[in-house]
């Protein structure tokens, strides 16, 4: 470690200066890009809504419902209870136990919370019942308005097959392919010529990435038909399967349409959702860096006609892929509010969650085509509890002891519906909250979403801002070339945190050490003492020399904040202080990645030379749970020899089969779980000799 | 005579002065150059080879720069049986380095055993240095902390070493509740040298490189005819965790020193002097919404109660004592805006108990606590949720009525400010026990998940309606009237049902005006505690 010097010249007014701690009450949405239209008292739409939704998304209905007068009723299961949207909600009902088809997909809980509140429309966000005919048809037979399209548009854009047969008779350009149900492995491989290779099998009913394959020639064209009726069969209890050209290194745009009950329908832009993982999107933006004017009239255009040609009404979402040569094909439409929706509405000033609302109530939209503007940048990071050095995300579970959301920065929007003491459980999905920065230009939107991914506090659970951060800052994000193979393209290997270089490796060392000596002086503080020799002064300011180069870092420090505002040779730089002790060994989260330094002073460095190494645990016998879930399956019992790779158990978390394998070959000595079992991050499974 | 011899015979006693005053200051030179290298280089190596300090590098790293004043420098052992009076057996200073120093500015004394000379072992004179920094360290009120590796007694000496422990002992008896004593065991203590660091305040250990225990592994076999290594006898993670005998236990020397140093930063000076307070950068007044759903809604479901701790105290900052062993109960210090205060908490989070019942260990752990903290003046903040004392015939038979007294007493005897936090469950006797309102708790608060009751409802309904049908509908009633903090709130025994997230705000507020707190308990010789 460096040696460090400190600064003499010192005065103790910073001290004054206390931590004014944030109150991280309720879900937050502000943004300093407000939305431009203005509900009109005048206009009455409905008394009561029902958001049959949890987290971010019901907060954010209930936001809009507040701003317009409407009564809102929360529905929960038991374990949510005193969840955000519980507490924002003007009434509350519980629908159930904790897993979802008991709770927030159970219908006939929630038809008799309706009936018991009287609410007299649904906003139903998106994921659980947002897609489902079966339920807006009971509202409807209650008479009981469900906020979105009617349910012949929710049948038709469900399925895949059908979805494609009506994007192309409404001349939407689709992906060449074979528009019927293909039956056996012969007829796919007859198709697959004809479309040319390579091409996609997906299963009909599918989504999530599930029952799709790739094939490059006959031979995988025949096995990955027999997968993925398999996988199809299994997933979704309906093997019918499509084949498709697959477009080699896509974008994924989106474009988000609105449409009235009057045949009047707009599209507000598009959407870059081309960062994903999985076939989850992970950064969005809007505009995005690919479309001219005319391509994006070109797709909009087509999105309206087919939402026309469903009589769509409400918000919903047209969902393209782009090619290199600006070639964009149909992929299906989202009939529901999308997760990504805050962007749209950042650069169009539309409320649309309002807009749902009035068009719910038979309102004709308020806007013009070429009303629809594009205001600057909007940028949305989706931060997830989940460790993202594990294929890019695996979900964590916990409990958020500190969470404070970067609100003090201007332009900034955070849609969450947790709080600090909240629960990240293993039954619901492990999103956090969606940040959103806005900006005149894109640069301008990005450097808010740097400054605001190092101002976010979270501890309890592992997030994924490093890897947003990584995103956001890489020369090929900012540049805008990117597709949906971003993230294995640009990190082959997984990703491996910030890579320090010389400068940034000098700066965090710098600040640690700074850190160090701040805590230091600090101790030597104490009031009430006469005994107190040489007390040593501290104005902020503290020079270390790191390998011969000179660091200057300053900064009001407060060691109960979390926060570390510095300015480390003129750079102004937030740095969060995860964990220090008193060996020395700091934990600091600098540029999005938490790196551990240990600053031991000269003395105590040079004695540490003669500590000795203590070897870990030998951990290649010990199969432990790499993330909290479910044990599906267990494969082997003590006594069974198993090979190198072998599947030894299967874990479900967040609706994720992960099957762990052995890595060596050995003898399985001991089985410490059984299928049905929930299990923590890091607890002991399976032992082999 | 003539003049001239006169002059000559002057100055030539001047000389020899002057050549006895040289060959004097050569001496002192040679002698504090022999004391900094203690057993010399090679055993110095050998120190460090092991993975250990030595003791003066051990002394240097605790203190602050340049703060230690060594005393008995020159002492040298006095034995001269078995050819110990021979010039290359004396070591100057013996085997053990003493002084005084500071820490953080604040000062202590402190001793440190030399391994590289005889082992470390304890003659007359090695015993003679200790006593003489602890007579000095009561005489002006510093704590004393104790570096201990030692093989034991100087045989070579015999009676005189022993003299030599009982002195010390003695005197560790005398400061007890007098200054703090600090105990690092950092190599081996075994046999009657045990003690010393048993009657001191706190004991620490280094892993892998300590030993503590009264017969080594080879007696044991003889006696006992057990197979035992020195590490599963008297090792850290033994004494941290099965025997109790070692508050805390660091990974090697550097740590263990490092840490202490930040352990000292809460302790006062001596008795007379107040719980010290640093600067601190926590609001005093800071809310901790965290904590409003923190107590899960259904009664048997745990919790952490370091979470608690964690939140409430400033900067997370808590240094648990004995945190491997009775994990039961969480004690330590912390600081609530910049004051330090003992923390007590019941703990519900722990597996082989499930719930966070009071049991014999426990017991002797919190009391023992307790009464350091009353004994320097650290105010105590007790977290309660406790659903009684551990049932069984171990329990009853390991004489969990005597042990658990322990608790109640020093909660009783307590006249630092005291104040008491009920979480969830103070049900029975176990209520009384964890700094009720009955042992004089100066505040006693409850959060709105508290049940303050004699036994959970099932049980009570059982004794209540005996024999009666509607059990169900009579436990129902009795969780209506009895699972929440009214019926201790309508008496007084709570004085108030606060929202948990302003917890802290309100200790803050409350330890300000405690602070001028006096209550003296009736003249004794002293205290009779059921040991």
């Amino acid at each position: 470690m460096a040696a460090h010097r400190v600064s003499p010249s010192l005065n103790r007014l910073l001290f004054a200066v206390k931590y004014a701690s944030f109150q991280s009450g309720g879900c937050a949405v502000h943004c300093n890009a407000q939305y431009s239209t203005v509900h009109s008292p005048s206009e009455k739409t409905f008394d009561k809504i029902l958001i049959a939704n949890r987290g971010e998304i019901a907060c954010r209905v209930m936001k809009t419902c507040h701003k317009m007068g409407i009564q809102t009723v929360a529905v929960h299961s038991d374990v949510d209870s005193s969840a955000v949207h519980v507490k924002m909600a003007d009434e509350a009902v519980c629908v159930g136990p904790a897993p979802t088809s008991k709770s927030y997909l159970n219908m006939d809980a929630i038809m008799d919370a309706i009936r018991a509140t009287g609410a007299q429309a649904v906003h139903p966000g998106y994921g659980f019942l947002s897609e489902n005919k079966e339920f807006a048809k009971r509202l409807a037979a209650e008479g009981v308005a469900f906020i979105g399209p009617d349910t012949h548009a929710i049948m038709a854009m469900g399925d895949k097959i059908e979805s494609k047969l009506i994007a192309k008779a409404a001349n939407v350009n689709t992906i060449p392919g074979y528009d019927g149900v293909v039956k056996t492995a012969e007829e796919a491989v007859k198709i697959a010529q004809d479309i040319g290779y390579p091409v996609m099998i997906k299963a009909s009913a599918g989504g999530g990435g599930k029952g799709m394959r790739i094939a490059w020639n006959a031979e995988e064209t025949r096995e990955g038909f027999r997968f993925s009726s398999q996988e199809a069969a299994s997933s979704f209890g309906d093997d019918r399967l499509l084949i498709e050209k697959f477009i080699d290194n896509p974008r994924h745009i989106e474009i988000q349409v609105l449409a009235d009950k009057h045949g009047n329908a707009l599209w507000l832009n598009e959407r870059e959702c081309s960062i994903q993982r999985r076939n989850q999107k992970v950064v969005e933006e809007a505009p995005s860096t690919f479309l001219d004017p005319v391509t994006r009239r070109a797709m909009g255009e087509q999105a309206v006609q087919l939402a026309k040609a469903v009589q769509y009404s409400s918000a919903g979402t047209v969902e393209f892929l782009v090619d290199s040569k600006k070639n964009f094909y149909f992929l299906e439409m989202n009939t529901r509010l999308q997760v990504e929706h805050p962007i749209t509405e950042c650069i169009t000033g539309l409320d649309l969650v309002e807009q749902m609302i009035r068009v719910a109530k038979g309102y004709q939209l308020q806007h013009k085509q070429e009303d629809i503007p594009i205001n600057g940048w909007a940028i949305e990071s989706r931060v997830y509890a989940e460790d993202p050095y594990k294929s890019f995300g695996l979900p964590s579970i916990g409990r958020l002891s500190k969470y404070q959301e970067p609100l003090n920065l201007s332009n900034v929007r955070v849609d969450s519906g947790i709080q600090e003491g909240s629960d990240i459980s293993i039954y619901y999905d492990p999103m956090i909250s969606k940040l959103v920065t806005y900006g005149a230009t894109r640069a301008e939107a990005l450097a808010r979403m740097e400054d605001a991914l190092d101002n976010y506090v979270i501890r309890g659970v592992t997030h994924n801002i490093p890897l947003l951060r990584e995103i956001i800052t890489h020369p090929r994000f900012i540049s805008g070339d990117i597709s949906t193979n971003f993230l294995p393209e640009v990190y082959p290997d997984g990703f491996k945190g910030h890579q320090l270089d010389l400068d940034t490796r000098r700066e965090l060392l710098a600040s640690a050490a700074a850190l160090y000596i701040t805590a230091q002086l600090r101790s030597q503080k104490v009031l009430a003492i006469a005994a107190i020799t040489a007390m040593a002064h501290l104005h902020g300011y503290i020079r270390v020399e790191v390998d011969g180069g000179k660091v200057e870092v300053s900064g009001q420090w407060n060691l109960a904040s979390p926060l570390l505002p510095l300015t480390i040779n003129g750079t102004h730089r937030t740095l969060q202080c995860l964990s220090r002790d008193a060996s020395g060994r700091i934990l600091l989260q600098y540029l999005g990645t938490s790196f551990k330094v240990r600053v031991l002073s000269k003395l105590a460095a040079e004695f540490n030379s003669y500590m000795p190494e203590k070897v870990p645990e030998d951990t290649s016998s010990i199969l432990r749970s790499p993330m909290p879930g479910t044990v599906v399956a267990v494969s082997v019992k003590p006594g069974d020899p198993v090979a190198e790779g072998q599947e030894i158990c299967v874990i479900e978390a967040m609706k994720m089969q992960n099957s762990l394998t052995a890595v060596k070959q050995a003898k399985v000595k001991s089985v410490h779980c059984k299928p049905g079992e929930t299990v923590g991050e890091g607890d002991l499974l399976v032992e082999l000799e | 005579y003539s003049i001239s011899y006169r002059v000559r015979a002057a100055s030539a006693k001047l000389a020899k002065q002057r050549e006895s005053h040289l060959s004097v200051k050569e001496r002192i030179d040679k002698k504090r150059t022999a004391a900094l290298v203690g057993g010399g280089q090679k055993r110095i190596d050998a120190q460090h080879k092991k993975g250990k300090l030595t003791a003066r590098e051990r002394v240097e790293l605790l203190l602050d720069p340049e703060s230690f004043v060594e005393s008995d420098m020159f002492v040298e052992h006095r034995c001269s049986d078995f050819g110990m009076e021979q010039d290359r057996n004396k070591f100057p200073g013996d085997s053990v380095v003493t002084g005084r120093g500071r820490i953080n500015g604040r000062l202590v004394y402190v001793f440190s055993q030399d391994f590289t000379v005889f082992g470390g072992s304890l003659s007359g004179a090695h015993a003679q240095k200790i006593c003489k920094i602890m007579d000095q360290a009561m005489t002006v009120g510093a704590p004393v902390i104790g570096l201990n590796d030692s093989g034991g007694a100087r045989i070579q000496e015999g009676v005189e070493s022993l003299a030599g422990y009982a002195d010390i002992f003695l005197r560790n008896v005398m400061a007890s509740g007098v200054v703090p004593q600090i105990s690092l065991i950092m190599g081996p203590c075994a046999g009657g040298a045990v003690y010393s660091p048993a009657l001191t305040d706190f004991t620490f250990m280094v892993k892998d490189t300590s030993y503590l225990f009264i017969t080594g592994p080879d007696v044991v076999k003889s006696v006992t005819n057990e197979d035992v290594t020195q590490e599963e006898l008297g090792g850290a993670k033994t004494h941290t965790t099965v025997s109790g005998v070692a508050h805390h236990a660091f990974e090697n020397d550097v740590e263990a020193l490092l840490n202490v140093r930040e352990f000292f930063n809460f302790l006062p000076l001596s008795n007379q002097d107040p719980a010290p307070m640093r600067e601190c950068h926590d609001c005093s007044d800071r809310l901790v919404h965290s904590l409003d759903t923190i107590v899960p809604f259904e009664t048997t479901k745990a919790y952490d109660m370091l979470d608690i701790i964690q939140t409430i105290v400033d900067e997370s900052d808590f240094f648990e004592i004995m945190p491997s062993y009775a994990k039961n109960i969480v004690v330590g210090f912390a600081r609530m805006n910049g004051r330090t205060v003992g923390i007590v908490g019941n703990q519900p989070k722990v597996k082989v108990y499930i719930i966070s019942c009071l049991d014999i260990n426990s017991s002797v752990k919190g009391a023992r606590f307790v009464r350091f903290c009353d004994a320097f003046n650290i105010p105590i903040i007790t977290f309660v949720d406790v659903p009684g004392f551990l049932p069984g015939t171990a329990q009853e038979y390991g004489g969990i009525i005597r042990h658990g007294a322990k608790l109640l007493y020093a909660f009783a005897e307590a006249t630092v400010p005291k104040i008491t936090i009920i979480t969830r469950k103070a049900y029975g006797g176990a209520y009384d026990v964890m700094s009720s309102k009955h042992l004089r708790g100066d505040v006693n608060y409850a959060w709105p998940t508290a049940e303050v009751a004699v036994m959970g409802a099932k049980g009570a309904v059982q004794i209540i309606f005996r024999g009666k049908e509607n059990q169900a509908e009579a436990e129902a009633e009795y969780v209506e009237k009895f699972a929440n903090p009214f019926p201790a709130a309508v008496r007084g025994f709570v004085d108030d049902i606060i929202e948990p997230s302003t917890t802290r705000k309100r200790i803050c507020r409350d330890l300000e005006v405690l602070a001028s707190k006096k209550q003296i308990n009736p003249w004794k010789k002293h205290a009779n505690i059921p040991l």
